[in-house]
């Protein structure tokens, strides 16, 4: 287990054999490092870090979305869902991860179970929120028109709640982008190891933290962006209310 | 193999009892605290910004920013700035629970149905007669949904902060070599519990300020 | 453009809610000649939109019959008759999330038409309604109140059905566009000659649509079904009276046109500021002028201003 590193000690730099004074120093932004384990260390992190990050938001979204289906066509089923699913929130990162060790141990798995489940809290709610909203007028028209059930449902309730779900789909995306970096208490997986790996050193080292958390917040905001142009794409006419 | 954790666990409780009620309190401790400076901090600057209905992007910015940035960043960096201890991890989590405060109660108040605050301007009620006696009981719901999310936030962030010296639950999860993988879990169990109980306290006024608000079927 | 009609038969038709006492609309039976507008009016609680709703079956029968063209509602595919239904509601409806051309094209679309197809008769329809072209890539959101309900008309229209149902059509619009609305309404159904069914809550804008009213009373009984001209000369009873209001003589009036009337000519002599009207004027805004001016006569001019005789207060009231 990472954290044990803490009790480890060991040399105050790792992997690195002749430090310049940057780094002698533990100063905040020493290049030589960076371009050094930009290959071994930085890039793979980040690589696996979108990995975790698309696994879990892609399981959670169809997960969601099944569960919100039936929330939204059997209201019965809606408020025992959305308590299931801030049941789920609301247990911490950290706690979730330890208990589900025992069922599927250090794995990718138990962290892809743990950071799927808490996208299931945002992408339920903003489904459910965006279906709901439909004007009950657009509605009676689609209806008047002789739409079916099915055409209503693919041509008009999703259509208009799509604004909604891709909302969902980027806080989701964002949250989960941060909440990874917690995976490294488990596995030596994504940016969240090299941000341990710095913490767990005797005196913290600076360098380390700053450009793993940085790219972490990077990442997060890069998808944040992306998500947003595709929302504006997809959905022109819902900026226009 | 869970049999035998969970069993080694539900010993380790009666066991070690005062150990986890005072672990307990130090984690709800630096909870509790960072949650009341943020509440400080972040309430009145929400509830004035949107009665003001300004400040959107501001709002947005922070809820945003607040999201993106990991927990573990900001501990690391608190203890990188601040050196370890209470502070560095209070800190690290007033930061993290101003987002949801601060973008809650600007949407809670932005939200209010303008005919309503224009009616009661029309009354002859002030502005701050109209933020705490119309604004504010409309705004309610969100206004603790937004707490409920910080509380239960700073509680998971807490946790991690004890694996790295800042004390609490997350103590003992960090050293298995001490505790066994029994203790460990016992604290997981804990430390989940407080927070379903936190979220489900906030929850319950939650549900009762907006059933008041909206009696309708 | 093609031009059919369909005619419209209630047979005792009758809907109860459960749980509700009384009906809703009880054993309405009356019949809508191909071709013409019949306008349900009456207060609320009389039924109206409810017997609208249940020719396009948004709401089903308890009991009795509704045929179109002799065929029984019951008898076709929901779906299919709900296409062959024009439906045009007050809150419009239209589809945020689609052009304009798209939300016309939307019944064609599931009927099988191509998109060119679509692309063509939006255009038209859009001329027709009496938009802009350039209307076509718009959003919903883009256009005004009455805008949206004119789409909203063409939307309805765009699969050429021989029925056309509308409740409360222009319900949500400020009256001077409402008159325009209606005026421009009253134009398309001179060239397309629809069966329509309207349902309205306003007596006047019935008189001024309708070929026939249906007065609805609560509890869904018909009390009246007649022409404008007999409810206001001849109401049933003293509901019917009552509901068309004091003023009913004046509304008469209301319903012929200058034009009409056998003037007497004197055009010649008008030089000492006669008030002078167009001939297609109603007889109750020219007695309105006539009693704002403090006069007994006015000229009645043609379309090109013309001089075409002059008609006093006894003419109008007469």
């Amino acid at each position: 287990m990472s954290g044990m590193r803490l009790a480890g000690g060991g040399p105050v730099i790792p992997n690195f054999g002749h430090p310049s004074a940057c780094i002698k120093h533990n100063g905040w932004f020493c290049t030589d490092w960076i371009s050094k384990h930009w290959g071994d260390t930085l890039q793979p992190a980040l690589i696996q870090h979108i990995q975790l990050t698309l696994i879990a938001v892609g399981a959670g979204f169809g997960i969601a979305f099944v569960l919100a289906l039936i929330g939204f066509r059997w209201r019965v089923f809606d408020a025992p869902l959305a308590s299931f699913s801030d049941l789920l929130y609301a247990i911490p990162s950290l706690a979730l991860f330890q208990l589900l060790v025992p069922l599927t141990g250090l794995t990718v798995t138990t962290v892809e179970i743990a950071l799927t489940s808490y996208t299931l809290f945002i992408l339920y709610r903003n489904i459910i929120a965006g279906l709901r909203a439909v004007p009950a007028d657009v509605l009676e028209s689609a209806r008047g028109m002789g739409l079916t059930r099915l055409q209503t449902f693919f041509r008009v309730e999703l259509p208009l709640a799509a604004p909604a779900i891709l909302g969902g789909l980027r806080i989701a995306t964002v949250a989960t982008i941060s909440i990874a970096t917690v995976a490294a208490f488990l596995i030596q997986d994504g940016l969240g190891a090299p941000i341990f790996d710095a913490i767990g050193t005797p005196d913290l080292f600076k360098t380390e933290l700053l450009v793993s958390g940085g790219m972490a917040i990077l990442l997060a905001l890069t998808a944040d962006f992306l998500l947003a142009f595709v929302q504006r794409l997809l959905t022109p006419w819902s900026r226009l209310r | 193999m869970l049999a035998g954790v969970f069993g080694d666990a539900f010993r380790f409780m009666p066991n070690h009892f005062s150990l986890l009620l005072e672990k307990t309190g130090e984690t709800a401790e630096l909870a509790f605290v960072a949650l009341g400076i943020a509440l400080v901090l972040a309430l009145p600057l929400g509830l004035w910004l949107g009665h003001r209905h300004r400040g959107l992007l501001l709002a947005l910015s922070v809820s945003s920013a607040g999201r993106s940035l990991p927990s573990v960043v900001l501990i690391g960096l608190g203890i990188g700035i601040l050196g370890v201890g209470f502070w560095n991890n209070t800190v690290a989590l007033v930061v993290l629970a101003i987002a949801p405060i601060l973008t809650n109660a600007y949407f809670a108040i932005d939200g209010v149905d303008r005919d309503v605050v224009e009616a009661a301007r029309g009354m002859g009620l002030t502005e701050t007669q109209i933020l705490t006696r119309v604004e504010l009981p409309l705004g309610l719901p969100l206004l603790l949904t937004g707490l409920n999310i910080a509380a239960v936030f700073v509680i998971a962030t807490a946790t991690i902060a004890g694996i790295f010296g800042g004390g609490g639950l997350g103590d003992i999860m960090a050293r298995q070599v001490t505790y066994g993988l029994g203790g460990v879990f016992a604290a997981a169990i804990w430390v989940a519990g407080l927070a379903l109980l936190t979220a489900a306290v906030l929850g319950v006024a939650q549900r009762a300020a907006s059933r008041r608000m909206a009696p309708k079927t | 453009m093609r031009t059919e009609a369909a005619e419209l038969v209630f047979d005792e038709a009758t809907k109860v809610y459960p749980g509700r006492d009384g009906a809703a609309v009880d054993h309405l039976s009356l019949t809508v000649p191909a071709g013409e507008i019949c306008v349900l009016v009456g207060p609320s609680g009389g039924g109206k939109t409810t017997a609208l709703k249940l020719v396009n079956r948004l709401i089903p029968l308890t009991s009795g019959y509704i045929r179109i063209d002799g065929r029984q509602i019951g008898d076709y595919d929901v779906a299919e008759l709900r296409r062959s239904i024009g439906y045009v509601i007050q809150q419009v409806g239209l589809f945020p999330h689609m052009t304009i051309e798209a939300n016309i094209g939307t019944v064609p679309r599931l009927l099988g038409r191509p998109r060119s197809w679509v692309k063509t008769r939006s255009a038209e329809l859009l001329e027709l309604v009496g938009l802009d072209p350039s209307y076509a890539k718009r959003f919903p959101a883009q256009l005004s109140g009455g805008e949206r309900q004119r789409v909203g008309l063409a939307r309805a229209l765009a699969a050429n059905p021989p029925l056309m149902l509308m409740d409360e059509p222009f319900g949500a619009i400020d009256p001077i566009v409402r008159g325009r609305l209606q005026d421009e309404f009253l134009r398309l159904q001179s060239e397309l000659r629809k069966t329509v069914v309207f349902v309205t809550h306003d007596i006047d804008e019935a008189i001024k649509v309708g070929d026939r009213i249906a007065i609805l009373r609560e509890g869904g009984k018909l009390a009246q079904y007649d022409t404008p001209q007999r409810i206001l000369e001849h109401p049933v009873d003293d509901f019917v009276a009552d509901f068309v209001g004091q003023d009913r003589g004046l509304k008469v009036l209301s319903l012929r046109k200058l034009g009409d009337l056998d003037l007497a000519p004197g055009g010649r002599h008008s030089g000492d500021g006669m008030p002078s009207l167009p001939a297609d004027s109603s007889l109750r805004d020219a007695l309105a002028v006539l009693v704002a001016e403090h006069r007994d006569s006015l000229l009645v001019v043609g379309a090109d201003g013309s001089p075409l005789g002059v008609a006093t207060r006894k003419d109008l009231i007469g």
